[in-house]
């Protein structure tokens, strides 16, 4: 079986945000593998030790050919990763990645399942996923919080507002996975140094004839204003001295609450 | 300036139409000349009956069969689109809402803008979404002409009734969902609810990491929500950790709410934590950390162990009613 996982490098969470003066995000320092990802490369592991043998490529998309958080997910036991690399890919929207995303399958080449986050850590248009699957022309089985493959078919728990529903396509497929569905791996220190030398197939979004579809260009909209949030005041902070309950008490009868 | 037609991809659970849905419906109403609304599902009379107290005029119903309802209507509202040529189509950032408005953006080869959280015509029609946790705002045109796809997070607008009659049913054949077909809903299971739900309820109470364990989110945070008639719901620490289901969870990847109170028991207050709640009329937290930001933004503090200060709050509760 052929896995293929979607693997966004994204900016440290950690570190606070910050815009350039073209309202494109900043990204200082080395990308990391976004969390999000990092269960789809579990999941595709985890299917493909079930299925008894096979493969797991990981596909992404970045503007200046970054390929540390790849490294990692290659580390967690990635066979070989696409890179859809270059300066026009900057300021990309999710059409524009879903794009060069689904041409990198295509690339990858005889998958019988994408696997991707149900939403990027940065962007989360949660849109990417479902716009891959239009364009391979697959089913998509999105928001599944339990995944098994058999005979052919992929079949999920799909969350709902409720609880879930039962999701069942034949392959190929595209499955986007909630946080928390697996228990990702950490990387071991040969799988760190195995890293080093798989495979980085990087091509550029003219290789995938995606000229003027990506970036800037593909996005089709502008920024008209940017400003900070109005904050909200904080209110009268007590330190409990054993009664703190009763200014509790005392607000919500003030609300009529109680 | 107002814009000639906007529809809106409408939703329900059974036959009854979110509440997301009408809120975008009446955002709709006043942003555009007429409102039509599209459907994907069975209960096509009664979300027509629904939707047009709320001003739309017209309902496209579209069949999704066994699949899922956004993944098939995509390929009938993408058919309608080239048709009618609304100048824009609005989603509710959902599940399915996600499902239609992907797979439509590609049919038509058209951005799609998400996460907004305000609209207005008055200069062309603007959407504005927030960055960084909701702590920037950005306003953002299509550059260009044509259709605008646009996804609205829950919540952003008040549902307002018009007192419109039934919209007329318009049902829509002859378009190909090709395999976005194939995948087929076997079963459906839910989760047993009680008290009221999480984004309707004017009382929320939601427990973070700070509660210690999962054994105290029943006696800590469930107890005071039902003392106060009200929902519980969690930060994401705790819903990770496998306390408690995904569907509690408030914040950027979870709800959002907007409740009379809220009240956060052993939060910190993570950005996108304070995204799905900010907007709460009324915020209380309780949280030992008297630096922790949620006290930030909370109009009643107490610094304090959820341990001690909430049984005695159920209890002083309990005894009033
Ligand atoms: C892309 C992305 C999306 C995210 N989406 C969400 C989301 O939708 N919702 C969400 O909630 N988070 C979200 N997060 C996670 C968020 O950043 C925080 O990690 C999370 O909200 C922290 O949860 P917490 O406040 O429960 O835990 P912590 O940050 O660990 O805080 C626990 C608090 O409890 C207090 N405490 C400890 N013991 C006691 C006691 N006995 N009594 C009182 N107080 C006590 C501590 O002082 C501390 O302030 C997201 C993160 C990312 C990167
Ligand atoms: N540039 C990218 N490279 C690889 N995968 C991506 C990229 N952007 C989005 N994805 C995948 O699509 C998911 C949803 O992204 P988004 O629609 O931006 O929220 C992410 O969690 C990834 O799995």
């Amino acid at each position: 079986m052929h896995v293929v996982v979607c693997v966004k490098q994204i900016p440290d969470p950690a570190v606070p945000g910050a815009l350039n003066a073209d309202h494109t995000l900043k990204r200082e320092g080395k990308p990391i593998l976004d969390e999000s990802d990092s269960y789809g490369v579990e999941m595709a592991l985890q299917l493909v030790d079930a299925a008894g043998g096979g493969e797991v490529t990981l596909i992404s998309m970045a503007a200046n050919g970054e390929t540390a958080g790849l490294r990692t997910a290659l580390a967690m036991g990635a066979a070989k990763a696409v890179l859809v690399s270059d300066p026009a890919c900057a300021g990309s929207d999710a059409l524009g990645t879903a794009k060069a995303l689904a041409k990198a399958v295509e690339r990858a080449g005889g998958v019988d399942l994408v696997l991707a986050a149900t939403e990027s850590s940065d962007g989360y248009t949660g849109t990417v996923p479902a716009q891959i699957a239009e364009l391979l022309g697959w089913p998509a089985l999105t928001f599944a919080k339990k995944v098994d493959i058999a005979d052919g078919k992929v079949t999920i728990q799909r969350q709902t507002e409720a609880g879930y529903d039962t999701v069942q396509a034949s392959l190929p497929a595209l499955v986007s996975v909630t946080a928390g569905v697996v228990e990702p791996r950490y990387p071991s220190f040969k799988g760190i140094m195995a890293a080093k030398n798989k495979p980085v197939d990087i091509c550029t979004a003219a290789d995938l004839g995606l000229d003027g579809q990506v970036g800037w260009a593909g996005a089709r909209q502008t920024i008209t204003n940017v400003e900070n949030a109005p904050a909200r005041q904080a209110g009268e902070k007590f330190e409990d001295d054993g009664t703190g309950f009763e200014k509790v008490v005392g607000f919500l009868e003030n609300l009529k609450v109680i | 300036m107002t814009l000639n037609n906007v529809w809106v991809y409408a939703e329900a659970n059974g036959d009854k139409v979110t509440t997301a849905t009408l809120e975008v419906i009446t955002k709709a109403r006043e942003i555009g000349t007429t409102v039509s609304a599209v459907y994907a599902g069975t209960s096509g009379d009664s979300v027509a009956a629904q939707v047009g107290e709320y001003g739309a005029t017209t309902l496209y119903v579209i069949n999704p069969g066994e699949g899922l309802p956004g993944q098939v209507a995509a390929a009938g509202i993408a058919q309608l689109v080239n048709e009618h040529s609304p100048d824009a189509v609005l989603f509710v950032q959902s599940y399915d809402g996600r499902d239609a408005m992907a797979r439509t953006s590609v049919k038509l080869d058209r951005p799609v803008l998400t996460n907004g959280f305000t609209l207005t015509a008055a200069d062309g029609l603007t959407f504005g979404t927030a960055i960084f946790g909701g702590m920037v705002m950005v306003d953002a045109k299509y550059a260009d002409g044509g259709v605008a796809l646009i996804g609205i997070r829950p919540k952003s607008f008040t549902a307002e009734p018009s007192g419109g009659g039934a919209a007329s049913v318009v049902t829509v054949d002859g378009f190909d969902a090709g395999r976005a077909g194939e995948a087929k809903v076997l079963e459906r299971f839910e989760e047993e609810q009680t008290g009221p739900k999480l984004e309707e309820a004017a009382v929320v109470v939601s427990g973070g990491r700070g509660i210690g364990a999962s054994e105290s989110y029943k006696p800590l945070v469930e107890e005071l929500a039902k003392a106060l008639k009200g929902a519980f719901g969690a930060s994401r620490a705790i819903v990770d950790a496998g306390w408690v289901p995904y569907a509690l969870q408030v914040g950027q990847t979870g709800k959002t709410v907007k409740p009379k109170v809220y009240i956060a028991l052993g939060i910190s207050g993570a950005t996108q934590h304070l995204v799905g709640m900010k907007n709460s009329d009324n915020i209380i937290a309780v949280n030992k950390d008297g630096e922790a930001p949620i006290f930030g933004i909370a109009d009643l503090g107490i610094v304090g162990d959820v341990n001690k200060v909430v049984p005695a709050l159920i209890e002083a509760i309990k005894n009033k009613a």
